[in-house]
């Protein structure tokens, strides 16, 4: 378990370096960094002005040092935009984000997890039917045009939420929604096809011979073993859904982070799109680390293992 | 004879729907179990040894599975006889694990890998008896130590990936009697473990079986195994018995011409590990419904009526013999191999349902 851990751990840290460096280097690979700073139209002189303003007449060396160094210490310099350092920025956004996918994830998991578990222990019933069906549109439907279809039918028409912004509960139903909708629809799949391999293990014709009754066998050993499944899963989703939530974000006015990247790049902020990037990648690694250690949590095999 | 006996399998039949046909796994299979009986059940794979046995306690997939005929009347040392068949789902799980027990092939894939080997038992002590908490701890130490495994209380929560191949067929045992059962159904129970790990739980099983007087039903595909072991030897081919009797006397005088083949490909001792050997023309095929002799295709002594009817099962010797274990040994065939000549058209076979193992029509 330690050696699994510390292996993760030492993976994770080169993984946050690989990504320093593309981000560093992502700046600059139009050959001129101060250039796409500036407005297409801005004057010579204001581009030197830039040039001076953010190191970049520095030799490469050393400007890598001076970013590596500050992004230690959480320092990705001043966004254009705002005028605020980035990092700080990124963070302010960070639990509206947060706020969102877990609801989001929430949502989808209500509801794929008891329509998979029926689905993949009933096949061919009316119950497969509709897990089936689920997951089909859950995995079709564009997010965008079902936050748009959310918005007119319940927001325009019903008024019963509110059309954009965060505000309460009610504002996070139809963004939540919009976003859970895909992992719904994968999620299902993928847990109705995982208690479908999993019921016809060996170990699960034990527990019946045992005398164990139906249920009990679903819920102690099918569902362990197919919880494996749903926390890769979960841990991928969760960090694709921060990059993912753009345009939901976007449509409803959401004041996270994906919304920020959208305006950052427009603004050519990229002190604050480097902190994002660096910010979001790091979420990510983080992510994987704790499903890693769920894993060891749930299977004794890599517990054990060395 | 009635009061020992334990089960009473009766034409029983399985089918299973796939996507070329119905496949007619198993076909009036009938046998008897005796209490304290070890009843060896062989043929060649596919031949319906797992299907029919797995059936009596609707452990196979229902569907594609479906039992189509039969009864199977299990008659527990302390309870009423009932027909499993018939019994609904609620009622089958009291007798799973408890009266019944089971042991399968791969101990490998067998055991829950998220469930600790003592927890596994225990699982099973607390579904059937009134033992909670520490008490049924306790009891599946035991069961461990019953089944002699080292250090029993701190193995009690190992995982099955900690234990080798023996050790998990032992808990798989030690779960299998957990209850005291009436009857264990072992399903090819050693075919996946080493030789030497072999011996060792052949030895084991039978010592806990003849300890506490399991009946044991044993498939397997090794004759010299179940040599070794069993009382009554049964043989299937293409879903059937086609032999039945005490393993010395269809040893010693087999009866049809499928167990002559068997015997032939039967291996010296001491190289009694060897699979069976298949011998010669290729398994029945179990689509179309069994309306002549399945072995008919790979017969040396086969004539006209064997593909045009199923042979019921006849007494293998008459009524004439002198010798006891002859007594109740069976085969379906219509030439009577113990005359050297054909069945006549007017003998008639067995009447399977007042038929019982050990008695003469
Ligand atoms: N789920 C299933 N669907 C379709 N056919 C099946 C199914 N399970 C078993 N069968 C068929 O039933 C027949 C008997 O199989 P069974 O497993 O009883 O054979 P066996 O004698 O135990 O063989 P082995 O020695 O290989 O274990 C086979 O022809 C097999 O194809
Ligand atoms: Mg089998």
């Amino acid at each position: 378990m330690q050696r699994y851990l510390f292996t993760r751990v030492i993976q994770s840290g080169l993984l946050m370096l690989g990504v320093l460096v593309i981000t560093f280097f992502m700046v600059r690979l139009t050959g001129d960094p101060a250039r796409t700073m500036v407005p297409r139209d801005a004057s010579p002189e204001r581009v030197e002005q830039m040039r001076v303003a953010m190191g970049f007449d520095d030799p490469l060396i050393i400007q890598f040092a001076r970013y590596v160094g500050g992004a230690v210490r959480g320092d990705f310099g001043q966004s254009l935009h705002y005028r605020a350092p980035s990092m700080r920025l990124v963070l302010e956004r960070v639990p509206a984000t947060i706020q969102l996918t877990l609801a989001a994830l929430g949502f989808a998991l209500l509801f794929s997890v008891p329509l998979g578990i029926i689905g993949g222990s009933r096949p061919g019933t009316i119950w497969d039917t509709l897990a089936r069906g689920f997951g089909l549109l859950g995995q079709t439907v564009p997010n965008f045009w079902l936050a748009l279809m959310l918005i007119v039918v319940f927001s325009v028409e019903l008024r019963w939420f509110p059309t954009f912004g965060r505000s309460g509960f009610a504002s996070v139903v139809l963004p939540a929604v919009a976003l859970g909708f895909f992992p719904l629809g994968q999620f299902t799949r993928l847990i109705r096809s995982a208690v479908l391999e999993v019921r016809s293990e060996d170990y699960i014709r034990t527990a019946y011979s045992k005398g164990i009754e139906e249920w009990q066998v679903l819920s102690r050993h099918i569902f362990r073993n197919v919880s494996i499944t749903l926390v890769s899963i979960l841990g991928v989703q969760f960090g694709y859904m921060l990059g993912g939530s753009i345009y939901i974000e976007s449509i409803f006015a959401w004041p996270g982070i994906g919304r920020m990247i959208n305006e950052a790049v427009q603004a050519r902020d990229f002190p604050l799109v480097q902190a994002i990037a660096v910010f979001s990648a790091g979420f990510v690694v983080v992510l994987n680390l704790l499903t890693d250690i769920a894993y060891a949590l749930i299977d004794p095999r890599i517990r054990y293992e060395d | 004879m009635t009061g020992d006996t334990v089960l009473q399998v009766r034409n029983l039949a399985v089918e299973f729907d796939s996507i070329d046909g119905t496949v007619h796994a198993v076909n009036n299979v009938s046998f008897d179990l005796k209490r304290g009986q070890t009843l060896g059940v062989v043929g060649e794979s596919g031949s319906g040894k797992s299907v029919s046995m797995m059936s009596l306690l609707r452990l196979i997939a229902e569907p594609p599975g479906k039992i189509t005929s039969g009864s199977a009347v299990f008659l527990p040392r302390n309870g009423e006889p009932v027909d499993l068949l018939q019994l609904p789902k609620r009622w089958l799980a009291r007798i799973r694990g408890d009266r019944i027990g089971f042991v399968f092939q791969d101990p490998m894939s067998s055991l829950n890998p998220l469930m600790t080997v003592g927890e596994q038992i225990a699982e099973s002590v607390r579904k059937h008896t009134e033992l909670q908490g520490s008490v049924c701890r306790d009891r599946a130490v035991e069961l461990l130590e019953h089944v002699g495994i080292p250090g029993a209380a701190e193995r009690y929560n190992n995982y099955p990936h900690q234990f080798s191949g023996g050790m998990r067929q032992r808990v798989m045992i030690a779960i299998a009697i957990a209850c005291n059962p009436d009857i264990i159904i072992a399903d090819e129970p050693t075919t996946a473990l080493d030789v030497t790990v072999q011996a060792e739980i052949v030895d084991r099983m039978q010592k806990l079986t003849k300890e506490l007087s399991i009946s044991v039903i044993w498939i397997s595909h090794d004759l010299g195994v179940v040599a070794g072991i069993a009382d009554v030897l049964m043989v299937m081919y293409g879903g059937s018995v086609v032999e039945r009797g005490e393993i010395s006397r269809v040893y010693s005088h087999p009866r049809h011409p499928y167990t002559i083949g068997l015997l032939g490909a039967l291996p010296k001792l001491g190289a009694a590990q060897k699979r069976l050997v298949n011998i010669g023309g290729s398994p029945p095929s179990l689509f179309s419904p069994p309306r002549q002799c399945a072995f008919a295709a790979r017969c040396p002594w086969v004539f006209d009526r064997c593909k045009a009817e199923r042979p019921p099962l006849f007494f293998a010797t008459g009524s004439h013999s002198e010798d006891p274990s002859a007594h109740g040994h069976v085969t379906a065939c219509f030439y009577d191999l113990e005359k050297d000549r054909r069945r006549d058209p007017d003998e008639t076979g067995i009447d399977v349902t007042a038929f019982e193992v050990g008695q003469q029509g």
